[in-house]
C-alpha cells in the first residue's frame, strides 16, 4: 500500500448527508472486470439525462476538475461494501475525504488502500466546510497525517484525530495482511485448539458422501 | 462480569491482538461471490499468497447471473467475464464452486444456510454487505470490501476493531400478514441509516422467537439498513431442528455434543449492552417505503411526509427523495398505479417468502400492464418451490418464474426496469437508480408485493384479503 504522509490539492464541497456507494460507484458501471475507475466515481450526477456533463455538479465546475480532497456530510459511503466506491476516489486522485462520520465498512475500505478517512466533529466540520465554500477551489488545502492537522485559506489549522493503529497503518504503507500474518503460528494454535473444542466449526464438508 | 452472547463468540474466535490494536478473529465461513472475488484472486497471485483455508471457503455465482430459464454465460453478456474470472479463481485456489449450472446454485446468504454451512455460534464472512442474513441462526457474519476478502483467504481471520453492543428487544406478536420485513423497516425508521453504525446487534424478544428462521434472516439482512454490519438471534430448540440434517451440518456424535454447545450460545441475564431499544410489534402495520433510502417508511395505511414538518436538517433529503419518486406531501401510497413487481433477493427470496406470496397470488392474476417477476433465491428453493406447485400458481397469474440469483436487487444481471417505472419490491435498498436509471422503488414485503401485483396498485394485503380492495 502506498504510504500516506501528507496531501495538497482542491478541498471540493459535496455537503450532503447518506451518501451512498450506489451513488459513488453504480454497480451498473461494473460492467467488465476493469472498469474506468475515473470515470465511475459519481457517474450518475456527473450526467444529465441526454448523456452530457451536467455543468451544476460540483466535480464538473472547472476549479473541481482537479480534486484531491472531498468534503461531506454524515454516513458517507452508507450501502454496498464494494470497493469500487473507493477506488473510484483514488482514481481521481482524491486521496483524503473528511466527513461529519462514515459507514463502518465503507471506513474500513479507504485504510485498505491509502485514502485518509477524516471524521470531523461538528464545530470543527461548520468552520472547515464553510472555508471550503469560501475558498471555491482558489487555493488548496493540506492535510499532513503526521502532525494530524488541515491547513489552508481562510483561518488556522484545523486538528484532527485518527485511532492510532490506523495512522500507523497508513503512515507506513504497512501491508495488512502481512501485520497478521506475523501472528501465523497463533493462527494455527487457534485452529488445533478449536479442532478439539468445537469440531464442527473446522470442517466444513458435504456429509451426503 | 456478565457476558453477551456476542462477547462469547467474539472472545471464542479471537486468536490474537495484533501490533496495531486491532483483534484479529478467526473466520469459520467464507463465502465469496464473482462480483468481487475475482479482484482479491487477482491480489494475493500478485503477492503470490495462498488460500489458508480453501476448505473452509465456497464460491458462489449469483450477483451477475442471469435468470431466463436456459440461461447460460452468454445470457448476460456483461457478467460472462465474472463467472469465467470466478471459475478460475476457485479452481485455482481449491474452492468449491457452486456454478451457474449447479443443483445448489443460489444467492450466498441463501445457499449457505440452506445447505448447513452456517452454524450458531460460527463466525462468517462474506464480500457483500447483506452478509449478516445469516444471524438468523445465531452466526456472527461481517461483509467486508475486497482488500478484507484477500486478507480472510489468506490468513483466515479478519482483524477487526471489537464494535459495542446493541439489543433490539421485539415485544408482542405480529398481525396476520405483517412480517419480519415490515418489523426491520419498521426499526430503520425509527433508528435511521446510520442508528447502528458501530454495534453489533442482538435481536431478542417474544415476536423474534416467535419467528420461523427464514424470517430471523430476514430482519438480520436488513441489519446493514441502519448501519450495522452484524446482527443476529441467539439460537433455540427451533434453530437446531432448522439445521439438523442439512448437508454439510454436523452428524451423529459430532451432531450431540454441538447442540450441547450450541444451548449455552445465550446473552446472560444481567448482561450490559451499549444501547437497548424495544419495538412493540402488537398493532404494527405492514410498511412501505416512500423515500429513497430505507429509513424513509410508513405505514401502509400511511400518508407521505411534508418536507415542511420535518426537522430543518433533513427537509432537502425529504423534498429531493419526493422529487425523485414523484410523490406529493400528504398523499397515500395505497392505489398508486404500479409497472413493476419484484419479489426476490437476499432480503425475501426463500421457501416461506415464496409461500407467502403464492397464497395471495393463488386463483387471482397480475393487473394489466404491470410486469411482475419471482426470483427465487436458489435452485433449492426454486426446486422445493415448484414441489409445492408454486410456480404453477405465479405463471398461471401472469408471473415471470425465473432462475435463482440477485437479479433486480442491484440489476448488476441486467434484470431492471425502465425509466420512471414504479416498482414494488422485496429487496433492500430504495437508492435512486438501483434497479435501473430513474426507477421508482417502494421495499415491502412479499405478501405487499403480490397483494400490489394483482391490484395493479399499491394494495394493503390485509385489505385484498378481506375483499375491500
Amino acid at each position: 500500500m502506498q504510504p500516506f504522509t501528507s496531501h495538497t490539492g482542491i478541498a471540493v464541497p459535496l455537503l450532503r448527508d447518506d451518501i451512498n456507494t450506489d451513488q459513488i460507484a453504480p454497480v451498473q458501471s461494473m460492467r467488465n472486470l476493469k472498469p474506468d475507475y475515473k470515470a465511475l466515481l459519481f457517474m450518475r450526477a456527473r450526467r444529465r439525462d441526454d448523456g452530457s456533463e451536467d455543468p451544476d455538479f460540483v466535480l464538473n465546475r472547472p476549479q473541481f476538475r482537479q480534486p484531491g480532497i472531498l468534503v461531506t456530510g454524515h454516513n458517507f459511503g452508507a450501502g454496498s461494501s464494494r470497493e469500487a466506491a473507493v477506488w473510484g476516489m483514488l482514481a481521481n486522485n482524491i486521496r483524503v475525504i473528511v466527513a461529519r462520520s462514515f459507514a463502518d465498512i465503507y471506513r474500513e475500505n479507504c485504510l485498505q488502500n491509502g485514502l485518509l478517512p477524516i471524521a470531523l466533529a461538528a464545530p470543527d466540520a461548520e468552520a472547515f466546510e464553510q472555508r471550503v465554500v469560501a475558498a471555491d477551489g482558489s487555493a488548496p488545502f493540506t492535510v499532513d497525517l503526521s502532525t494530524q492537522r488541515i491547513s489552508g485559506p481562510g483561518g488556522d489549522d484545523i486538528a484532527f484525530e485518527l485511532p492510532s493503529a490506523d495512522r500507523m497503518r497508513l503512515l507506513e504503507g504497512l501491508d495488512d495482511i502481512g501485520l497478521t500474518l506475523k501472528h501465523a503460528d497463533e493462527i494455527t494454535h487457534w485452529e488445533r485448539q478449536m479442532a478439539v473444542a468445537q469440531p464442527w466449526l473446522q470442517t466444513a464438508c458435504d456429509r451426503r458422501g | 462480569m456478565a457476558q453477551t452472547l456476542f462477547d462469547k463468540i467474539w472472545d471464542a474466535h479471537l486468536v490474537a491482538r495484533r501490533a496495531d490494536g486491532r483483534d484479529l478473529v478467526y473466520i469459520d465461513r467464507h463465502v465469496l461471490h464473482e462480483l468481487h472475488a475475482p479482484h482479491a484472486f487477482e491480489q494475493l497471485d500478485k503477492q503470490q499468497r495462498l488460500v489458508r483455508r480453501p476448505d473452509l471457503t465456497f464460491s458462489m455465482q449469483d450477483h451477475t447471473v442471469a435468470t431466463r430459464p436456459g440461461r447460460d454465460d452468454a445470457t448476460n453478456p456483461s457478467g460472462a467475464a465474472f463467472l469465467k474470472a470466478m471459475r478460475e479463481g476457485s479452481r485455482r485456489n481449491g474452492i468449491r464452486l457452486f456454478d451457474i449450472d449447479d443443483p445448489e446454485q443460489g444467492i450466498s446468504h441463501v445457499v449457505a444456510p440452506e445447505l448447513g454451512m452456517v452454524l450458531p455460534g460460527a463466525t462468517h464472512a462474506v464480500p457483500d454487505s447483506h452478509a449478516s442474513t445469516v444471524g438468523g441462526l445465531g452466526a456472527l457474519a461481517f461483509g467486508c470490501g475486497t482488500s478484507e476478502l484477500a486478507h480472510i483467504l489468506a490468513t483466515q481471520v479478519m482483524a477487526l476493531r471489537r464494535p459495542k453492543r446493541m439489543r433490539i428487544r421485539l415485544e408482542g406478536r405480529l398481525g396476520p400478514h405483517v412480517t419480519a420485513k415490515d418489523v426491520a423497516l419498521r426499526l430503520i425508521g425509527d433508528l435511521g441509516v446510520a442508528g447502528a453504525r458501530g454495534y453489533t446487534v442482538e435481536y431478542a424478544g417474544a415476536a423474534v422467537r416467535a419467528m420461523a428462521i427464514e424470517s430471523r434472516m430476514t430482519l438480520c439482512n436488513l441489519n446493514i439498513e441502519m448501519g450495522g454490519r452484524s446482527g443476529f438471534v441467539a439460537p433455540d430448540e427451533s434453530t437446531f431442528s432448522w439445521i439438523a440434517g442439512r448437508p454439510y451440518a454436523p452428524q451423529g456424535a459430532m451432531w450431540d455434543a454441538a447442540v450441547a454447545h450450541w444451548r449455552t450460545l445465550a446473552s446472560e441475564g444481567d448482561a450490559a449492552f451499549d444501547r437497548d431499544h424495544v419495538l412493540d410489534c402488537s398493532g404494527l402495520e405492514p410498511q412501505i417505503t416512500w423515500g429513497t433510502d430505507p429509513s424513509q417508511v410508513l405505514a401502509i395505511s400511511g400518508r407521505v411526509p411534508d418536507p415542511s414538518a420535518a426537522e430543518p436538517s433533513r427537509r432537502a433529503a425529504v423534498e429531493s427523495a419526493l422529487a425523485y419518486m414523484g410523490l406529493t406531501p400528504g398523499m397515500a401510497l395505497t392505489g398508486l398505479p404500479v409497472d413493476r413487481v419484484f419479489i426476490g433477493s437476499c432480503t425475501n427470496s426463500r421457501l416461506p417468502d415464496l409461500a407467502a406470496a403464492a397464497e395471495i397470488v393463488r386463483g387471482r392474476h397480475v393487473a394489466d400492464g404491470v410486469v411482475a417477476m419471482v426470483v427465487p433465491g436458489s435452485t433449492t428453493v426454486k426446486r422445493e418451490a415448484e414441489a409445492a406447485g408454486f410456480d404453477r400458481v405465479f405463471r398461471d397469474a401472469g408471473f415471470f418464474w425465473g432462475e435463482s440469483g440477485c437479479s433486480m436487487c442491484a440489476g448488476g444481471n441486467g434484470d431492471r426496469g425502465e425509466p420512471g417505472e414504479r416498482c414494488v419490491s422485496t429487496t433492500n435498498r430504495n437508492f435512486e437508480h438501483r434497479q435501473g436509471p430513474k426507477v421508482r422503488t417502494h421495499l415491502v414485503s412479499p405478501a405487499t408485493a403480490a397483494a400490489t401485483a394483482v391490484v395493479g396498485r399499491i394494495a394493503d394485503v390485509r385489505r385484498l384479503i378481506a375483499g375491500q380492495a
